[in-house]
Parts: C-alpha cells; sequence; structure tokens
C-alpha cells in the first residue's frame, strides 16, 4: 500500500509540475484570473458600496450568498459533532453558580490564571474592533468571530472547561449560533420585503441614514455581526464537545 | 538548465504548493492511523489556500484594501462625496485636485477574489475538520482503536 501511495504520489505530482509550466507567468497583473470580474471588483467596489477593504465588499456583498451559506455550514458542522458526541450524563454534577472563575486542579496554576485574567478582556475588544473595522482594515465576521472562540477557548484552557462553560453555556452558544445565521437570512428577507432581490442591499436604503450606497456599506456590518455570532459560537463548541468527548464537562 | 532554474525560482510558489499538496496525499493515501490521515488532509488543505492566493498575486500591487477613502474628519462621508464626484464626471480627468488620486487602477490592487474563497474556506475547513475528528473519537469509542488496520480486523469479526 505504501509504494503504491509513493507511485500514485509521484505521478499526480509529475503532472501538476507539468500542468504548472502553461501557468500564466508569475504576478502577471493580465492572468486569466486576474482579468473580468477582479477588475470590476476593484475599481467599482468603492464607488458601488462605499467599503475600502475589497475583500468584505466582495464577501458581504457581491458573493453574499456564498458567505451566507458557508455561514449555514459552519453552523450545520458544530450541530453534526454535537449529534455525533453528545452524551447525556445522568449524574449531573450541580454547578455553584459564583460569580468567580473556578480551576477544576486542586492547585491552580497562579501564572497562568493571572495572565489569562489580564489577556482576555483585551483578546475581546481586540476581536469586537476586528469585526467592527472590516471595512477599512483586515477583518470581518469570520476573523473576529474566531477571535472570539479562541479567548473563551483560552478561558477552558486556564482554568477549566467547567468554568468556560459558565460563562458561555452549551444552550447560549447553540442560540448564538442560530441568531447569526437569523441576522444574516434576516437581512436578505428585508430586503425582499423592500422589493428587491435576496440579499439586494441597495433596496435598504429606508431603514438608514443616507442614500443606497451607504446602506450598502451598513448591512454589509450587520451582516458580518451574524456571521462572528454564529462563527465564535460555533467554534467554541466545537472545542468544547471534542475535548471533553461530548460529555461537556471536564476538558483538557 | 539555467532557464529551468529560472522557471524554477519564479514560480516557486506553484512547486511549493505541488509539494506540500503531495505530502498530503500520501499521508492520506498510505498512513496508518485515522488522525495522521486528517492531518493530511488538512495539509492538503492548505496547499490549496497557499495556490489561491499565489494566483492572485500581481506584480508592484498591494494589498486588496483601497488607499482613496476620506481622511478628512467626515470620517466615511468624505468617501461617498469623492466617489459621487468620480461618478459625476464619468472616471474623466477632472479639474478638481483630490479626483487625480480617486481613479482606481485594478493593476494597483491584488485579486480580492481567491482571498474571499480561501478566507471563507479556512473557517469552513476547521469546522468540517472539527466534524471528522468527532467521527474519529467515536470509532475510538466504539473500536479502542484509531489504526486502520485494527478497526477493519474487528469489523471483520
Amino acid at each position: 500500500m505504501k509504494y503504491i501511495g509513493l507511485l500514485s504520489v509521484f505521478v499526480t505530482g509529475f503532472l501538476l509540475m507539468y500542468a504548472v509550466l502553461d501557468f500564466p507567468a508569475w504576478g502577471d497583473p493580465n492572468s486569466p484570473a486576474s482579468t473580468h470580474l477582479s477588475d470590476h471588483y476593484i475599481t467599482k467596489t468603492l464607488e458601488e458600496t462605499g467599503v475600502p477593504n475589497l475583500v468584505t465588499a466582495v464577501l458581504a456583498d457581491y458573493r453574499g450568498f456564498d458567505t451566507m451559506l458557508e455561514t449555514s455550514v459552519v453552523f450545520v458542522a458544530g450541530i453534526a459533532i454535537l449529534g455525533i458526541l453528545r452524551k447525556r450524563s445522568s449524574t449531573t454534577v450541580p454547578i455553584k453558580k459564583s460569580g468567580r472563575l473556578r480551576t477544576a486542579s486542586p492547585e491552580p496554576d497562579l501564572i497562568i490564571r493571572t495572565t489569562s485574567r489580564l489577556l482576555l478582556p483585551a483578546i475581546q475588544l481586540f476581536a469586537l474592533y476586528v469585526i467592527a473595522h472590516g471595512h477599512h482594515s483586515p477583518g470581518g465576521g469570520f476573523q473576529g468571530g474566531v477571535i472570539l472562540a479562541a479567548s473563551l477557548i483560552l478561558v477552558a484552557l486556564s482554568f477549566s472547561l467547567r468554568s468556560a462553560m459558565l460563562k458561555a453555556g452549551e444552550r447560549l452558544m447553540i442560540i448564538l449560533g442560530n441568531v447569526g445565521i437569523y441576522i444574516y437570512a434576516g437581512v436578505g428577507v428585508l430586503c425582499l420585503l423592500s422589493f428587491a432581490n435576496f440579499l439586494d442591499y441597495s433596496a435598504l436604503d429606508w431603514l438608514y441614514p443616507g442614500d443606497a450606497v451607504r446602506a450598502r456599506y451598513h448591512s454589509m456590518l450587520v451582516v458580518e455581526i451574524g456571521v462572528a455570532f454564529t462563527v465564535g459560537s460555533v467554534l467554541f463548541l466545537i472545542y468544547a464537545a471534542l475535548s471533553s468527548k461530548g460529555a461537556m464537562r471536564r476538558g483538557l | 538548465m539555467a532557464e529551468l532554474i529560472e522557471l524554477m525560482m519564479t514560480r516557486l510558489n506553484y512547486w511549493i504548493y505541488i509539494v506540500l499538496m503531495m505530502i498530503g496525499l500520501y499521508a492520506m493515501i498510505s498512513k496508518n492511523n485515522l488522525m495522521k490521515k486528517l492531518i493530511g488532509m488538512s495539509i492538503f488543505q492548505t496547499a490549496i489556500m497557499l495556490f489561491y492566493v499565489s494566483i492572485g498575486v500581481k506584480n508592484n500591487a498591494t494589498i486588496p484594501i483601497l488607499e482613496h477613502h476620506g481622511h478628512d474628519e467626515t470620517g466615511g462621508h468624505g468617501a461617498e462625496a469623492a466617489t459621487h464626484g468620480a461618478a459625476e464626471v464619468g472616471h474623466a480627468v477632472s479639474e478638481a485636485a483630490h479626483t487625480a488620486k480617486d481613479v482606481i487602477l485594478a493593476a494597483d490592487y491584488d485579486n480580492p477574489l481567491p482571498h474571499v474563497l480561501m478566507l471563507t474556506a479556512i473557517v469552513v475547513g476547521v469546522a468540517t475538520l472539527g466534524v471528522a475528528m468527532a467521527v474519529v473519537l467515536k470509532i475510538h469509542d466504539r473500536y479502542g482503536t484509531i489504526e486502520e488496520n485494527e478497526i477493519l480486523e474487528k469489523v471483520k469479526l
């Protein structure tokens, strides 16, 4: 099996390398991928949507359907993981609802605890900045949502999974994941109710101050917030389910 | 020979993506451990991301974030006013000084499309990798191993 695998890998690799010879030159601005639609995005985006970050504009506006369904894929993946792994434990340990974060080990590591306690607000604030500033700098809903999930995973790693679940419970995370997709699809339905196509944000100019260009600009922010809700909550759910083998009680 | 070396140097990213992809493919085909297969799949995925981002590169271009928006105190409204101004004159060179730098050339910015595709692919890749790992965990629960040949033996029994 190993030799067959090695042989097939070499054959495939040789064919791919042979195909590279037909590729357009490196960094060619007139390569097929960089003409046609891409030119339109680069030259017209600011005029049509007012967003300087082209990636955000293409993600949330021009390719809105794609992004909405990708977000749904993330959510469905989270639900699938819960469906595969989730175990209902009959002996539910009562969780003490004290406000402080607790550690699982009897001798908590003071340095790790203190450092993560100091870092947490900064990480979460940075996540909100990345979401909200995605129009003007690298960032957006996906990136900010991942940073939010990472801050929750930091709690789970440095304290315990249970103290993270106290702050961000399973039920809350599923609801937030739903809410994100509802926000995204809701914007699309609002467009439909405004007698325009699904996710055609320019029809929402009655909702925001400013004209149709501003409406696209603001709708993108709303949509990105929806994406951040879903991605942040679902990625934390995935971590919690995988690290505790579905019991959601004791993690790594 | 010199031509070949030049070809390799100018298309280095394409060669690297193929090498990475083949490493991933080999791991998927010939590794016995399911977790190692998943790692191979992840490497394969990363190679495709490298490939896509390499496609979007243009010489002497910068990241796809426009530099031409309003830095005045009105903030974003400057961009709006500027774009409307540009629309009115129909991209012609106007007498106003500020429209000269508002002309956006496609050659100045990298292709944003591959970046968008890979941005979503990375996050969705993490989620689907999570599903695969959940399945592996379940297999481990059921059979007590994640080695492929041992699982096959236990399935036959």
